[in-house]
């Protein structure tokens, strides 16, 4: 699903590359949890997978495609197949919960029928049955990422990135938020999570990849968030 | 489905930034009104050239006797000098010879199309009906004026080669064309033109900076969005396409403003209103046809240079 080869990755203006020489394989319908402090290349690793930064040295991989050789009017064919989800939600402040949703569809050309039938069922997926219309501003956080994730998965994508959705969640709504994924990872989506979250990532003992200073780390199938912070 | 969501983009767009869309109409459709009569003002001068070519003519005035009189006088006094009277008059008064030689010359010359010969007396009743009320018409006497030889020509443009043929030969005055004086008048409209013209250049580049900042500042604040339509892999046309429909939509209005300028320009300033074609007989002005064979050429252009500047301006924007 995902291949890193020896994958360096430095930004123009600064001396210390963000990542160094990471491999790493990722197969179909794994969990894995990204760790590392802030600045040790978490972002980069994620930005990679989504073809939003070029690798300076080494090879990506992203559903079985060589990044690198891939053209930049494919990328957005290629991104239909990924979901991603943000600690800010991103959403749509001036459209409904639905619309939000929708939005996802819309923009890649999806018939209306499909949307019409497709957004209710992702929103009874992620526990906002009912709620279709509301507007973002008038759900708690916890609410909001479920919509971000309704619309990260309402294309029903091969791969889900999950860049910190729990950073701004208190602890028990942190917690329905990762069943949600779970249950997301179940359906066979892959989910790649970089959080900061100990707590989450002790409890669910999957796979965690821990960068530090852009290195890999830490590669442990069953592990725990495993440094103080 | 994807026509409407894109148009309420447009929509939303064009109204978030209603001063700078209101700058941008503006500015698109004065450069344009002045691409348009620019193209109007050379096509009326080159009708006007026609028409006024047709009607000018060269005139060959020959010497009478108070012309050889005063060639003579002028001879004596300065020795020789060309000084005061025409030189070629000075061996007396055009002969009979002279004129039929003069004549059948023009003739001969394919570039003639007509010849008229005018004698003095009928130089005279003409000169008295054009200016006989005025105080000078009664001083001058049939003796004062000249027989002259009218000729018109197949190419008017040509008129130089009959010039440079006649002028200087013994018992001609002088070989005076009318084209010489319209030409100076055409030199004038065509400076003005040429000033339409760049007054234009300017306008459409102050156009076209206007989009490009629009655009950019339409892109910015739906960052938010367009961020959104990247990660769910929209493409990048797709992402584009209402941004550029936008530019081109105010580029449209613009242009459909300078279509109604130069509609009514034609309307109220030549056909009614200040009438000028009525006033200024002598001219003959462009009708409706010109005017409207103008208007998809504007409204072209108003359409492709807005969308072209807000292309050129996403690229920096929005990448992949």
């Amino acid at each position: 699903m995902i291949r890193f080869d020896s994958v360096s990755k430095s930004y123009p203006k600064q001396s210390r590359p963000a990542l160094r020489e990471v491999s790493l394989d990722i197969a179909k319908g794994e969990f894995v949890f990204l760790v590392g402090s802030s600045g040790s290349g978490k972002s980069t690793f994620l930005r990679l997978i989504l073809r939003e930064e070029r690798a300076s040295h080494g090879q990506v991989h992203v559903l079985g495609k060589d990044l690198a050789k891939l053209s930049n009017w494919k990328v957005p064919q290629m991104r239909r197949q990924l979901g991603t989800v943000f600690q800010d939600f991103r959403l749509l402040p001036n459209k409904t919960v639905a619309e939000n949703v929708a939005f996802a569809q819309e923009v890649i050309g999806k018939p209306r029928g499909e949307i019409r039938k497709a957004v209710p069922q992702v929103l009874e997926l992620v526990g906002l049955g009912g709620k279709e219309e509301r507007m973002p501003g008038e759900l708690s956080g916890g609410e909001q990422q479920r919509v971000a994730i309704a619309r990260a998965f309402v294309n029903r994508p091969a791969l889900l990135i999950a860049d910190e959705p729990t950073g701004n969640l208190d602890p028990q709504t942190s917690v329905g938020i990762m069943k949600l994924l779970d249950r997301i990872n179940r359906t066979g989506t892959t989910v790649i999570m970089a959080t900061h979250d100990q707590q989450i990532v002790d409890q669910m003992r999957k796979r965690v990849i821990e960068l530090e200073q852009g290195r890999l780390v830490r590669d442990q199938s069953r592990g725990v968030y495993g440094y103080q912070h | 489905m994807r026509a409407q969501f894109v148009m309420s983009e447009i929509g939303v767009g064009l109204r978030r930034n209603l001063t700078m869309t209101f700058a941008v109409i503006i500015s698109v459709a004065l450069s344009l009104a002045l691409f348009g009569g620019s193209l109007l003002m050379s096509e009326q001068v080159g009708r006007m050239k026609g028409y006024w070519y047709d009607k000018a003519n060269v005139s060959i005035y020959l010497c009478n006797k108070q012309d050889a009189q005063e060639a003579g006088e002028a001879a004596a006094s300065s020795a020789g000098g060309g000084a005061g009277g025409v030189a070629t008059c000075r061996k007396g008064a055009v002969t009979e010879e002279q004129k039929k030689q003069i004549e059948s010359e023009l003739k001969a010359m394919s570039l003639v199309k007509s010849v008229t010969y005018e004698s003095a007396d009928e130089a005279y009743k003409h000169y008295q009906e054009q200016y006989g009320h005025t105080a000078l018409a009664s001083s001058i006497t049939p003796d004062q004026m000249q027989e002259s030889f009218r000729v018109k020509l197949k190419n008017p443009e040509k008129y130089k080669v009959v010039t440079s043929a006649f002028a200087g030969r013994d018992g001609i005055h002088t070989v005076d064309d009318q084209r010489q004086a319209i030409d100076d008048l055409f030199r004038i409209l065509n400076y003005l033109n040429m000033a339409a013209v760049g007054i234009m250049a300017i306008m459409l580049i102050v156009a076209l900076l206007l989009i490009v900042n629009t655009v950019r500042v339409s892109a910015f604040s739906r960052r938010r969005e367009t961020g959104i339509m990247r990660l769910v892999g929209a493409s990048s046309f797709y992402i584009q396409v209402p941004f550029i429909m936008e530019a081109a939509v105010a580029g449209l209005i613009g242009a459909l403003f300078a279509c109604a300028m130069l509609v009514s320009g034609q309307y109220f300033v030549i056909d009614h209103g200040v009438g000028l074609r009525d006033k200024i007989q002598l001219i003959d002005f462009m009708g409706w046809g010109s005017v409207l064979a103008k208007l998809p050429y504007v409204l072209f252009i108003g359409l492709l240079m807005p969308s072209m500047a807000a292309f050129i301006a996403l690229r920096k924007y929005l990448k992949v």
